[in-house]
């Protein structure tokens, strides 16, 4: 099937890490807000926060990148089929937990909401993941994350996981300088602030 | 293949340059956004600590 689609099937390389980062991302942030709920660590909240926004990027990314796929392949921009559809309330999740932490003064309150949100979400992952098989759909089956052999070509799998790597290698850097500002702005009246300044 | 086949892609490279183009948009967009909260939260850092100073003396 792949021959068919000629070059436009390179839009794969950018799509599919997007995909899978917005995933990655969404549930390294429900154990980050998990662990700060039950132990009360700060860090894991701050951790949490700011894997949001990346997160949230990554999806736009994959919803983004799909449509300009999808256009020249299906002759749509979109269907509301339930991949689409679970992917687009995953970018809500994003925005939504965004907007809740944004809506408390306090933050440890805003780190409390919103980490039961962040929670009862993740629900939402494996119903992306499973989604292609349990309804019918545009979208192809998965084609890499299967228990059996992957049924893509060697030839167009190990670019693939290069790509996947570099995706994860920038989202462990970015989550890094977005926490930065993050503990800043949390610990701005700390007094190991002061010391280290 | 070519330079100008690359910059083809067999037609559809409206479609292919689009999704590459925006992908390094968003990625692009991150880092700069990062820097920049840092870059804000450093400076109210300092001077939150500046006036703390000046209050106690």
């Amino acid at each position: 099937m792949d021959y068919q689609q000629k070059d436009a099937f390179r839009i794969l390389y950018v799509h599919a890490p997007s995909a899978w980062m917005s995933m990655f991302t969404y549930v390294m942030m429900a154990v980050a807000a998990g662990i700060g709920l039950i132990w009360r660590i700060k860090l894991a909240h701050a951790a949490a926060a700011a894997a949001a926004p990346i997160g949230a990027s990554f999806t736009f990314l994959a919803l983004a990148t799909g449509s300009i796929w999808g256009k020249p392949m299906w002759g749509t921009w979109w269907v509301w089929d339930a991949r689409l559809t679970s992917e687009l309330i995953l970018l809500f999740l994003y925005l939504g937990y965004m907007a809740l932490r944004s809506s408390f003064d306090d933050p440890q309150r805003a780190d409390r909401a919103s980490a039961v949100l962040a929670i009862v979400g993740v629900i939402n992952v494996p119903i992306i993941h499973y989604s292609v098989e349990w309804w019918s759909t545009l979208h192809q089956p998965a084609s890499v994350t299967k228990f059996d052999r992957p049924s893509i070509d060697i030839a167009m799998l190990i670019p693939l996981f290069i790509m996947i790597a570099g995706f994860q290698l920038y989202f462990g850097w970015a989550l890094c300088r977005r926490l930065r500002g993050e503990i800043l702005r949390r610990e701005r009246n700390a007094t190991w602030l002061k010391e280290v300044s | 293949m070519s330079l100008r086949e690359f910059l083809h892609m067999s037609g559809y490279a409206g479609y292919v340059w689009t999704a590459y183009g925006l992908t390094a948009l968003v990625l692009l967009a991150n880092w700069w956004a990062a820097r920049r909260i840092e870059a804000e939260q450093n400076v109210s850092a300092r001077r939150r600590m500046t006036t703390d100073k000046e209050n106690r003396t």
